[in-house]
């Protein structure tokens, strides 16, 4: 059976909430947690400290547990608190970027590959397994043709993630839109984003929803999921599911992948996540078409 | 500090090495390159007489093989490695990590650069490519400040080559999907953003809409001028307001700052372009060669001329140049 991970929280929230969220998340079906802050190191309500105490409550519950490294490094101080975090003994880290690899690598540490990660071959695949990878997430604009290609060449004991639920991860920029959209400076953002929980929309002239601002990272607004296409994941070979956290219902989210990964019925499945997407569902990325668009065998 | 400049043909090609560029970076008319367009690049034919023309006159020629092959089409990336080292390229930039290994392994002595689509900030990244591929140059993402560069230029195990003028992408590059979310293809897949394929122009009773496959990119009222529906250079609706909430069209000009670059220890000026004009070509590299040359001889009074940026102005995005993030508070 493929397992279920929770991904990392992509927003700013408040302590508590980061806090709360774990405790209940630790009740839930999902084998697998990725912690910590990887869109912009000012959010620092919860720290590596706080991390790494949540990771060990965790796993006395049960869950395997992976910290997870910022995306985009610009600043020397980043690198400082990224090294601290390959150097922890307590959890194996999922490297968003190049250099995490390099430092996780350089070390003799084992490491997973995140959604930003560019792997889009087999080559690549199996030079990084060579360094120590065990488990990649598959591209999020990649789809189940390559999938399958990539799932041959897939070196022995290498695990395959596949993002299945969440606003999509699109773009990363210097630029903090967040604090333009409220005319400010990113040096002085005057921490915006803790307003967003689920990320400030951004809207065409004809008022289509269309993007998510998240500080510096531009997400999807409509939420991808792959429900439809479990059964042909699973037979693919995939390892695990992964959702991405958002401000209300991610537990029942889980509840709805653990049903249809143990061959509950989609359809009524399906009709109840979607009833607890912010906005509504995109899925065209896995069908080797534009994210934005969807298309399902369960709902017309 | 070289100066490299971009040619999607053959007359390009010639113009950037006429007016002074150093290098001259090209691709293959296929998916193989970022700048994967109709009538664009080069074929087997015309590249043997670009590589003669640049190398000839002194110049280097570089070849872009900088999107990321999946399983099924990775033989014609292989294909373009060879192809390029055939001829005797000068370098070869690359991004994909499955790439690099391949022309390493077949090449081993053909000079390799990492290009600005490998997304590296840092010099603990370029060292990755570093030990694994040999790697002799890296090209930094538009992400840094000044400051930042400068911090990876005193770490890194290569050279540095920054860009220096063109239009900019605000996302760093080699992890922006906003295309592929709006139209299936992306840099990486495709390479291609915001594809013409997918572009609509439609006069409407006020003006002008400009759409990526169905979403309505800008409104253009009347008289106003419409430019090409770039996902990122949109206005669009946050809150209250309709604006550019990522980036107004606009250019990356670094002529006011080409002293602190050479201060800092950049090896090379990139100039962005390969799918714009011979005249673009031209008129960019004549400007930056005399810049840099002024700025090499004398950097301590070196000013950028009036007539430099007028005529850098002229060939920008929407007419108007920033710094981007090399300068803090455009972040």
């Amino acid at each position: 059976m493929m397992k279920l991970s929770i991904g990392p929280i992509q927003y700013f929230w408040e302590r508590q909430q980061v806090l709360d969220f774990y405790q209940q998340a630790a009740d839930s079906a999902a084998e697998i947690i990725y912690l910590g802050e990887v869109i912009c190191s000012k959010r620092r309500l919860v720290k590596l400290e706080d991390w790494l105490a949540i990771g060990k409550e965790l796993k006395q519950s049960g869950k395997e547990v992976l910290l997870s490294s910022l995306t985009l490094l610009e600043a020397a101080s980043e690198m400082a608190s990224l090294k601290k975090l390959c150097r922890n003994e307590s959890f194996m880290v999922e490297a968003n970027d190049i250099s995490a690899v390099q430092l996780l690598s350089g070390a003799g540490k084992d490491f997973v590959t995140g959604p930003s990660f560019n792997i889009y071959n087999g080559r690549a695949l199996k030079l990084l397994a060579g360094k120590g990878l065990k488990r990649w997430v598959l591209p999020v604009e990649l789809g189940l043709d390559t999938l399958k290609d990539l799932q041959a060449l897939r070196p022995d004991g290498l695990e395959t993630e596949v993002f299945a639920l969440g606003r999509l991860p699109l773009a990363y920029s210097a630029r903090c839109y967040t604090a333009r959209s409220h005319n400010l400076p990113k040096d002085d953002c005057q921490f915006k984003c803790i307003e967003y929980p689920d990320g400030r929309m951004l809207a065409t002239q004809e008022a289509e929803e269309f993007l998510i601002l998240n500080g510096i990272q531009t997400q999807s607004a409509l939420t991808h999921q792959v429900l439809d296409q479990l059964p042909e994941l699973g037979a693919l070979g995939v390892d695990v599911l992964r959702i991405s956290p958002q401000h209300d219902g991610t537990l029942e989210i889980i509840e709805i992948f653990d049903a249809a990964r143990k061959g509950g019925d989609l359809e009524p499945l399906t009709e109840k996540l979607l009833k607890l997407l912010p906005l509504g569902a995109c899925n065209g990325y896995i069908k080797d078409q534009a994210g934005m668009d969807y298309e399902s065998q369960q709902i017309a | 500090m070289e100066l490299v400049c971009p040619a999607g043909n053959l007359p390009s090609l010639k113009a950037a090495v006429d007016n002074g560029a150093d290098a001259v970076y090209v691709g293959f008319k296929d998916d193989t390159n970022a700048r994967h367009f109709a009538g664009l690049n080069f074929t087997e034919r015309t590249f043997e007489k670009a590589i003669r023309y640049a190398q000839d006159k002194g110049r280097k020629i570089f070849v872009a093989i900088n999107t990321f092959p999946q399983p099924d089409g990775f033989k014609r990336w292989k294909a373009a490695v060879d192809q390029a080292a055939d001829y005797g390229v000068n370098a070869l930039i690359l991004a994909d990590i499955g790439v690099l290994d391949y022309a390493r392994e077949r090449w081993p002595d053909l000079r390799l650069h990492l290009s600005v689509q490998a997304s590296v900030t840092s010099a603990e990244g370029i060292r990755f490519y570093h030990e694994n591929f040999g790697i002799r140059r890296v090209v930094l993402p538009r992400v840094l400040s000044v400051s930042q560069v400068a911090h990876v230029i005193t770490e890194s195990p290569v050279p540095v080559e920054v860009f220096g003028f063109g239009s900019l992408c605000v996302m760093v590059e080699g992890r922006c999907l906003l295309s592929s979310y709006a139209t299936g293809r992306s840099p990486n897949t495709y390479g291609a953003c915001s594809p013409a394929s997918h572009v609509r122009w439609e006069e409407t009773g006020d003006g002008t809409d400009t759409r990526l496959n169905g979403v309505l990119i800008d409104h253009y009222g009347e008289g106003e001028k419409a430019g090409y529906p770039t996902l990122c250079k949109g206005r669009f609706q946050v809150g209250d307001n309709t604006f550019y909430a990522l980036e107004e069209p606009t250019s990356l000009n670094t002529l006011s700052i080409l002293p602190k670059l050479q201060e800092i220890g950049v090896s090379a000026i990139k100039v962005e372009g390969r799918q714009r004009s011979p005249a673009y070509v031209a008129q960019v590299t004549a400007v930056m060669r005399a810049a840099i040359d002024q700025c090499l001889k004398n950097p301590d009074s070196y000013q950028p001329q009036d007539r430099w940026m007028q005529k850098l102005s002229e060939v920008s995005e929407g007419s108007q140049t920033t710094l981007g993030a090399y300068h803090r508070p455009w972040q």
